[in-house]
């Protein structure tokens, strides 16, 4: 039954003679086979009878025995499929709650409680608007970002760099070994480490302190806390993000190099011509993704210095909506504030695409 | 050494391997290293290392110390003297950490099993070109990842369903990663067809090939997937802080807050803590170990599939 020989792909089913373009073993095994191959032309004739004939004579199948061919592939991915439609698409219809002036305790059930609060339009939104608090947070937010561009962005490439010119197999993989280890900690790791280097008790703090200086506590000033969250975010992630460059880098070919080293270039004209060239779409890629997720500046980790640091230096979007929805029960308030965030935020992945295409380099999805 | 190796490769003798820790033979047309910019490019990377290690060192070290070492160095301890092993004995005999460490393995053991087998199924079903629907469906997926729910709809819907207070919170609604679910499929996608459709023809399901050959031959990808969600689960709080009410359910991350960042005393120590032996700094250091030890013993090990788990899924639709 579910064992059935019906071919999958019309590559698949064809035979050399049909067309002389399968038989070279490539095509059928490329994902993406363009669409006006096989795609809308199924679509557009699956309702003409005579178009279906044509099909079944070249190797096109009805849906009634493609479902029972492929059942069980639709089956295995239905428990994924659910949980994404319950808990991404479900809340993606309860963000209805930011025109509502919702009010959880209409129902005994917090979320049927959504059915019946009341209509108030964008009544929400203008609360917000006038909030100094709101504004502020944009600010943070924003600073943060422009921060974690400058300060951050470039270390994973120039440590990209110096991993890769390191030619000793051992050495390589042990630095390699060392850098990637913090990505996998906690913030609730990275910050408490953090603390006992830069704290108030911390190392430095109880160095000075042994020679007579006093009051060294970087966690809870609210003037340098912007480059501390941006060192927290060198010291966690900085590591993991060479191996996307690493991969570009040893993909380019040493012939490139040696010719280059013919016809004279040096160490450093290479790494300019050659090194830094083959970089360039991967560099393009993560910063469309970084500009595409600006608004996104590290929820948890600002979380968890909230209390120490003071609210002014540490608020960001995320945590605004946290606070005004989940401590204060200010629920529409807050999803109405989200719901900022997801239109802005979605307008920056098209625009950051946009203009990714318009340099020549692809964006996260292609043209 | 080097003067062996500096030689041009056609004159060193052939199939001899090279140490590890050596160099391998330089092509013929590159420039002979400066030595200053050897120096200069092993300085630099010490200090990176140095910089992500030496902060570790100082909590483990501290962890290690007794009550009088660590008064005597008026706090964090960098040069050990002598090894004691009191405050892992306290938080480990009973009492709240040694109950969120238990907690937190549970969940990171049974989310990983469950998102693995959903991921894993899932990737499989989306695997095989030309599959009926199987285009819709990926779509449904990637659309989650341009727009996000908000974390207040999330929140009434966790709460709608009555999963406040039970571990499900924990587990359900940060279950499945789309990302991960491209990467498990871009690199099923590059398993030989012909090597399936024989299977096929020899009778094989769709069940049993994905059992028996697809995942045989995907190891190093599992694997590093499996400790993308086992470090996901490890490493939450978020969750358990709006979800959970119950302080006895809270899992080690939530604990380690309380204890390090906010200083509390832990529940359920002995006395010992304030008159004896053990530091209270010792304690918090040792929790903070607790939570280091898994990710820092695993992650090495599946280090060398990184870069093909990273990259069969760059993310194109």
């Amino acid at each position: 039954m579910s064992h059935s020989t019906v071919p999958r792909s019309r590559a698949e089913a064809k035979t050399p003679a049909e067309d002389p373009a399968a038989s070279d073993g490539a095509g059928h095994r490329s994902r993406f086979r363009p669409r006006s191959r096989s795609g809308s032309r199924s679509g557009s004739r699956s309702g003409s009878r005579s178009g279906s004939r044509e099909d079944k004579r070249r190797g096109k199948l009805s849906v009634r025995i493609r479902f029972k061919r492929d059942r069980t592939l639709i089956l295995m991915t239905l428990p994924a499929v659910l949980l994404i439609l319950v808990f991404n698409y479900v809340p993606i219809l309860g963000n209805v709650v930011a025109f509502q002036d919702y009010d959880p305790y209409l129902s005994e059930n917090g979320f049927v409680a959504i059915f019946q609060s009341p209509w108030i339009g964008f009544e929400q939104f203008e609360r917000i608007f006038a909030d100094s608090g709101f504004w502020h947070a944009v600010q943070n937010t924003f600073v943060l970002f422009f921060l974690q561009l400058v300060l951050f962005f470039p270390i994973p490439i120039l440590l990209a760099l110096l991993i890769n010119s390191v030619v000793r197999p051992r050495v390589r993989a042990l630095a390699q070994a060392i850098m990637y280890l913090p990505h996998f900690f906690s913030w609730v790791l990275v910050v408490t480490v953090f603390m006992q280097i830069f704290g108030g008790a911390g190392i430095i703090a109880q160095t000075l302190r042994q020679h007579g200086y006093e009051g060294f506590d970087l966690m809870t000033n609210p003037e340098t806390f912007k480059y501390l969250v941006t060192l927290e975010m060198v010291w966690k992630d900085a590591g993991w993000g060479i191996i996307v460059f690493l991969a570009a880098l040893s993909s380019v070919s040493n012939d490139l190099y040696e010719a280059a080293a013919m016809d004279g270039a040096g160490r450093w004209r290479r790494m300019w011509h050659i090194t830094l060239p083959a970089l360039r779409p991967v560099i393009a890629l993560l910063l469309v993704l970084r500009v595409g997720d600006a608004l996104t500046v590290g929820f948890e980790q600002l979380l968890l210095q909230r209390q120490a640091v003071g609210v002014a230096a540490s608020d960001v979007l995320d945590t605004y909506v946290w606070w005004n929805g989940i401590r204060n029960q200010d629920f529409s308030y807050a999803a109405a504030a989200g719901l900022i965030k997801g239109f802005v935020g979605l307008a920056l992945v098209l625009t950051a695409n946009k203009v990714a295409h318009l340099m020549g380099e692809q964006g996260v999805y292609k043209k | 050494m080097s003067a062996v190796l500096d030689k041009p490769a056609d004159e060193r003798p052939a199939a001899k391997k090279p140490s590890p820790w050596a160099a391998p033979p330089r092509p013929v047309w590159e420039e002979e290293p400066a030595k200053a910019g050897l120096a200069g490019k092993g300085l630099v990377l010490s200090l990176a290392c140095l910089a992500i290690l030496f902060p570790l060192w100082i909590v483990i070290v501290t962890s290690l110390q007794s009550k009088k070492t660590i008064d005597e160095a008026g706090g964090l301890v960098v040069i050990p003297k002598g090894i004691t092993f009191v405050a892992y004995q306290e938080l480990l005999s009973g009492g709240q950490v040694q109950r969120a460490a238990l907690v937190s393995v549970g969940v990171t053991v049974v989310g990983t099993l469950f998102s693995m087998a959903v991921s894993v199924l899932c990737a499989y079903g989306l695997s095989r070109s030309g599959s009926l629907a199987h285009r819709g469906i990926l779509m449904t997926l990637l659309a989650t990842m341009f727009f996000g729910a908000g974390l207040i709809p999330t929140y009434l819907l966790v709460q709608g369903l009555g999963m406040t207070d039970t571990y499900l919170a924990l587990i359900l609604p940060s279950a499945v990663s789309v990302f991960n679910i491209l990467v498990l499929r871009a690199f099923f996608m590059g398993i030989s067809q012909e090597l399936i459709d024989s299977a096929r023809i020899d009778g094989a399901g769709d069940w049993r090939i994905l059992w028996k050959i697809v995942m045989p031959l995907s190891r190093a990808v599992l694997a590093v997937i499996a400790l993308f969600y086992a470090v996901g689960y490890w490493s939450a709080w978020f969750n358990a802080s709006i979800y959970l009410t119950d302080q006895d359910m809270m899992p080690l991350q939530n604990v380690m807050i309380q204890l390090v960042q906010k200083q509390e005393r832990p529940v359920g120590l002995s006395a010992q803590v304030n008159t004896g032996e053990l530091s209270a700094l010792a304690l918090q250091m040792a929790v903070m170990v607790l939570a280091l030890i898994p990710v820092a013993v695993l992650s090495p090990f599946v280090q060398r599939h990184f870069k093909k788990g990273m990259l069969t899924g760059a993310v194109k639709g």
